[in-house]
């Protein structure tokens, strides 16, 4: 592994994103769009608005970065670019820890975004840290950033990369607590929620927002943490120098 | 005699469930500038990509700069340049050479002495999804100089440009050899071969010949490259 090769692959990343300015105003103004949506849906003081505002601000860049890197890295894949890179010294590390920083940093750049909005524009309150709301939401597009990466090995073409959204995120928003609690739902639905990370992302921001920073939090953040460990391992194992 | 640059015994590829190469044997010598000639579907990406160490292999040996292919020390000393351009198009050309330097460990200074290479200079500041197929071509062409390596492999670098580029391109690989990297060139089109030391030609996965042009028409008794290759197939069948 080498420093300077994973900087190298993250700056291009962003020199990328630089040169595509249309996505870079989607990605920031997207989630603050659909935050003002929630607010004057339900209004400024309704419960509901105080309730669902935070877990939505955390999990955005989640969806964001899952969909931003598994058609990057798809686009490697087909370009050649990543049959070239596999002949040069790098390690596969350096470039999964090079797009985890590029858009980790972009990750930065949105949920202070959407969070400075909703925190002092739209009245939205939390109990807790609001920088831990942040970091939280940073981590979560860490996870979706490594997810996108490692599902991308399974698409061919960019329709099939985008239909992994609705099927590899949607189910986990529908199933993390957000819309019905965990303990109010089915009890296999409730043993599937057991095995998806976004379970314990939504729960580590309902738990932030209520100020409840038990062991409970601590064990979120550890679930989160390895997902994102094994969700590297998993892309790693993906990229082979040697393909058919 | 030095050792060869490539050797390649035996190998064997298969992909789905069809041979691409039933079991090629050949040599590239050391400081030689060798053709890889043949039509489309020969072989030839294939055998290219054995050599760099990305293709999956089901059988044989394939010998680099003395090295198993595709092992970690010969990643600083192989260039590839891939048949499509492998480089991003929503960067600028200096902004994918200053990437695929950084990742081969070169100074910046490298990347402008690439570009003067394939006289693309002029370009620098483009970006690539804007430039012609040709232009493209030639960024992939540079960033497979970039490291200056010992063994340059490069699958139809002037397809698709102009004649007078092609000589340029041509005479650059000589200097290169001359400064003693070793080129493996491919290439489809007859009229290129003659610009090589070496040649190997392949058809249908099958070395069908080897030796240098001279030889080759000597062989077959016919003055133009392109009959020797027609009476080649001939004589095999």
């Amino acid at each position: 592994m080498s420093l300077r090769i994973t900087l190298a692959v993250a700056l291009r990343v962003l020199r990328q994103l630089r040169h595509d300015p249309r996505t870079l105003v989607l990605v920031l103004v997207i989630p603050c769009m659909l935050e003002v949506i929630l607010q004057q849906l339900f209004g400024r003081d309704s419960p509901t608005f105080q309730q669902v505002g935070t877990p939505l601000l955390g999990l955005f860049p989640f969806v964001t970065m899952f969909l931003v890197t598994s058609i990057t890295m798809l686009r490697e894949r087909t370009a050649g670019t990543l049959e070239r890179l596999m002949t040069m010294p790098l390690h596969k590390v350096d470039l999964l820890a090079g797009y985890g920083i590029a858009f980790g940093l972009l990750a930065v750049l949105q949920a202070t975004l959407v969070s400075a909005l909703a925190f002092r524009v739209l009245g939205l309150d939390v109990s807790g840290p609001k920088w831990l709301v942040v970091a939280l939401a940073v981590g979560n597009a860490v996870l979706g950033s490594t997810l996108g990466l490692f599902v991308s090995a399974f698409a061919q073409t960019e329709f099939q990369a985008v239909q992994f959204m609705p099927a590899v995120v949607f189910p986990q928003i529908l199933l993390c607590g957000l819309f019905v609690a965990r303990e109010d739902m089915a009890t296999w639905l409730r043993v599937i929620s057991i095995f998806l990370p976004l379970t314990y992302a939504y729960d580590a921001l309902a738990r932030t927002a209520d100020d409840q920073l038990d062991a409970r939090f601590a064990l979120d953040v550890a679930v989160v943490t390895s997902c994102v460990v094994l969700a590297v391992a998993l892309g790693a194992a993906t990229l082979r120098r040697r393909t058919d | 005699m030095t050792a060869p640059a490539i050797r390649v015994q035996g190998l064997r590829v298969v992909r789905g469930g069809v041979p691409v190469l039933p079991g090629l044997s050949c040599e590239v010598a050391a400081g030689s500038v060798t053709g890889l000639l043949g039509p489309s579907g020969s072989g030839k990406s294939t055998l290219i990509r054995a050599i760099v160490g990305v293709q999956k292999v089901a059988g044989g040996s394939v010998e680099v700069l003395g090295h198993p292919a595709g092992s970690p020390s010969l990643r600083t000393r192989v260039g590839y340049m891939t048949q499509s351009p492998s480089i991003y198009g929503d960067l600028t050309v200096v902004e994918n050479l200053a990437f695929f330097a950084r990742v081969a460990g070169q100074p910046g200074a490298t990347a402008d002495r690439a570009l003067e290479d394939v006289a693309l200079g002029a370009h620098g500041h483009q970006l690539v999804a804007s430039l012609s197929g040709g232009e493209r071509a030639r960024v992939s062409l540079a960033v497979a100089l970039l490291a200056r390596p010992e063994l340059l492999v490069l699958d139809e670098p002037t397809v698709g440009l102009d004649p007078l580029l092609r000589r340029d391109l041509w005479e650059l690989f000589h200097r290169l050899a001359t400064r003693g990297s070793t080129l493996l060139v491919s290439s489809h089109v007859m009229d290129e071969a003659d610009r090589c030391d070496a040649l190997l030609l392949l058809r249908e996965g099958q070395l069908l010949a080897e030796g240098t042009p001279t030889e080759l028409r000597e062989r077959t008794n016919e003055p133009d490259l392109d009959a020797a290759f027609l009476r080649l197939v001939e004589t095999v069948r």
